[in-house]
């Protein structure tokens, strides 16, 4: 296996008159966790939507270890995957803490019609290990007392990290998470970035999008940074903070 | 969904069991008393009742699962009624075994079910309701107009004559003998349909609290957190489109050998909207409220019918108004206040509730 877990080149896409994205190209190594930054508007949002399959690129390839994922649906992106949050959350609601997390064990039950109308050994099996998995998981991102809770009942901060615990779900190579620090307190972002580093540590590589600065240099190994729907810096969080484009981007020209 | 239903049953208490029993009691008596009391048309009515809650039942799934409106689902039960018509009648003269009828019948709506989804898929809320409701009307014509020019379906007229269902070889026409009682059909036909509505609400409480239904209720909830989980929204609307439909053609073909006779009038675009009616009256997505609404729609115009007449009359000292024009006038108003005072439904599942309140 290569190092190069994500490489999109020249990715492009056009919304009526409006470049959201122009020629961006970006390399995301394995076990690490990829920074997305750039001011509102910048096109970060639309990248993450081609890379999970919601936005059909009009140019440009990505490969996923190899594998094109270009004109794949999202439900078959996600079987190759890649698994991501929302930036305005998108739980389901009204199922409990821990309906939401065995939704997302989906591609992994087998369980057809049959299987559930008779519901044979086999699948009492497998949906008692799916129960189980889903509890491990909400335990992991650190909400398991709040399994049997419905979604929307949640505190934002256990909502945001109920949609880690649903991503992870999926088994992802990849989790691409669109700003998961937003809304939250010091406390709660202190308790996010740890869990990020587990994530990482436990052989997840990481996608973000995020608002804070310092919770992005902080963790992040690489970053790029989107400005206008190009490219206009990629580096270390060292390099990148350095970049005269990059400052211009954030604060101005004259400030440069 | 969070409890199977494997161990709800480990630990029912002995109350819960005592509740069931009397339940089970009170059905298997239910067409001796009503017979008592109303006569055999009551029980008639009773295995209406039933035969609804499985459209009910089956709508239930497309509807109130997935949450694709359906006001053609009528069609499905039109299919499964002519197939058997058209199996077990002097009409081609092929007497087909009911047995054999009804499984094909379930086929032949899933394939329908899967026919009217496909083409539908990208479509929501109002503009599925007009493709589906055209697709129901589509149906009722071809069946209206399918004499000429080859007479497959007799048209207006319909078939008559058709095979009753026999169970071991004995024809639920006959009625059955009780203590040297002799009662009529729609007594024989009680037990069958009882038994198929079982069946038909142990197959929805097993797909519910399984991995199809986990995911219908995510697609009903947000499509795109749907997909992003990783399931294939196409399969899994066809799915609920399919597998609904299938128990309309099952019920279709019970109605085609307890009736004797299907014509196209009975599968009018006012019978969808009725079991549709029936879902969203009772608790959309809710078992129990699903077979509520069906049980109070097929009951609630007889009773009227009954009622009104007599009533004029009494006021009146005649017949004012047409009881039905009246009736409908009635039950028209019975939904409005419904809708006013309980949106969720009369016995909504809990979830189900909390969502209405959320979009008010």
């Amino acid at each position: 296996m290569s190092d190069v877990l994500l490489r999109a080149e020249k990715i492009g896409k056009v919304f009526g008159g409006l470049k959201a994205l122009h020629d961006v190209s970006l390399t995301i190594p394995r076990n690490c966790i990829y920074g997305l930054i750039g001011p509102n508007g910048a096109g970060k949002t639309t990248l993450f939507n081609v890379i999970t399959g919601l936005y059909k690129a009009d140019g440009g390839t990505l490969e996923l270890n190899g594998k094109s994922l270009i004109g794949c649906k999202p439900h078959t992106i996600v079987r190759c995957g890649v698994a991501r949050t929302f930036q305005n959350i998108r739980l389901f609601g009204h199922m409990t803490a821990q309906e939401n997390v065995m939704v997302a064990r989906h591609t992994h039950l087998k369980a057809g019609v049959f299987g559930a109308i008779f519901r044979p050994p086999a699948v009492r099996r497998e949906e008692a290990a799916c129960r189980a998995e889903a509890l491990r998981l909400l335990q992991y991102v650190g909400i398991g007392s709040q399994a049997n809770r419905v979604a929307r009942e949640l505190s934002y901060g256990d909502q945001r990290r109920l949609e880690i615990a649903r991503a992870l779900a999926t088994e992802p190579q990849l989790l691409a998470l669109d700003e998961p620090a937003a809304g939250m307190n010091p406390t709660e972002r202190e308790t996010l970035k740890n869990l990020l580093l587990q994530i990482r540590n436990d052989g997840t590589t990481l996608l973000l999008i995020e608002h804070d600065v310092k919770l992005v240099l902080g963790i992040c190994d690489q970053l790029s940074v989107l400005n206008f729907g190009q490219c206009i810096a990629q580096g270390t969080p060292e390099q990148v903070r350095r970049d005269p484009a990059v400052i211009s981007a954030y604060l101005g020209s004259s400030a440069a | 969904m969070s409890k199977t239903l494997s161990a709800k049953s480990h630990s029912l208490p002995a109350k819960v069991w005592a509740g069931y029993a009397l339940l089970a009691l009170a059905l298997l008596v239910a067409p001796f008393i009503v017979g008592q009391v109303g006569g055999n048309a009551w029980v008639r009515i009773l295995d209406f009742a039933l035969l609804y809650i499985m459209l009910a039942l089956g709508l239930n799934i497309v509807v109130g699962f997935a949450g694709l409106l359906d006001l053609g689902y009528i069609a499905f039960y039109a299919v499964g009624a002519y197939l058997y018509a058209l199996l077990a009648s002097a009409h081609f003269d092929y007497h087909v075994s009911a047995w054999i009828i009804l499984p094909i019948g379930a086929l032949l709506a899933c394939f329908f079910g899967a026919m009217l989804g496909a083409p539908t898929l990208k479509l929501r809320g109002d503009y599925l309701a007009v493709v589906t409701l055209g697709f129901g009307e589509i149906v009722r014509l071809f069946m209206n107009n399918l004499d000429r020019p080859f007479n497959l379906t007799n048209g207006p007229q319909g078939i008559s004559g058709i095979d009753p269902v026999s169970v071991a070889g004995y024809g639920l026409n006959k009625g059955i003998t009780l203590f040297g009682q002799h009662f009529p059909s729609s007594y024989a036909y009680y037990y069958l349909f009882l038994v198929c509505m079982l069946l038909v609400v142990f197959v929805c409480i097993r797909l519910e609290n399984s991995r199809l239904g986990r995911a219908w209720v995510a697609i009903r909830e947000d499509e795109i957190a749907a997909q992003a989980m990783g399931i294939n929204t196409r399969n899994v609307k066809l799915l609920a489109f399919a597998l609904g439909a299938s128990f309309g053609g099952v019920a279709g073909g019970l109605f085609s050998g307890f009736q004797g006779f299907v014509s196209p009038e009975s599968f009018t675009l006012m019978e969808s909207v009725m079991v549709l009616c029936m879902v969203v009256l009772g608790g959309m997505g809710h078992i129990p409220g699903v077979i509520l609404g069906a049980i109070l729609l097929t009951i609630t115009p007889e009773v009227l019918r009954e009622v009104i007449n007599p009533l004029q009359r009494s006021l009146f000292g005649r017949s004012v108004v047409d009881p039905e024009n009246l009736r409908m006038v009635l039950f028209g108003l019975a939904l409005v206040l419904v809708m006013l005072f309980r949106p969720a439904g009369l016995w909504p599942s809990q979830r189900r509730r909390e969502e209405l309140e959320d979009d008010a």
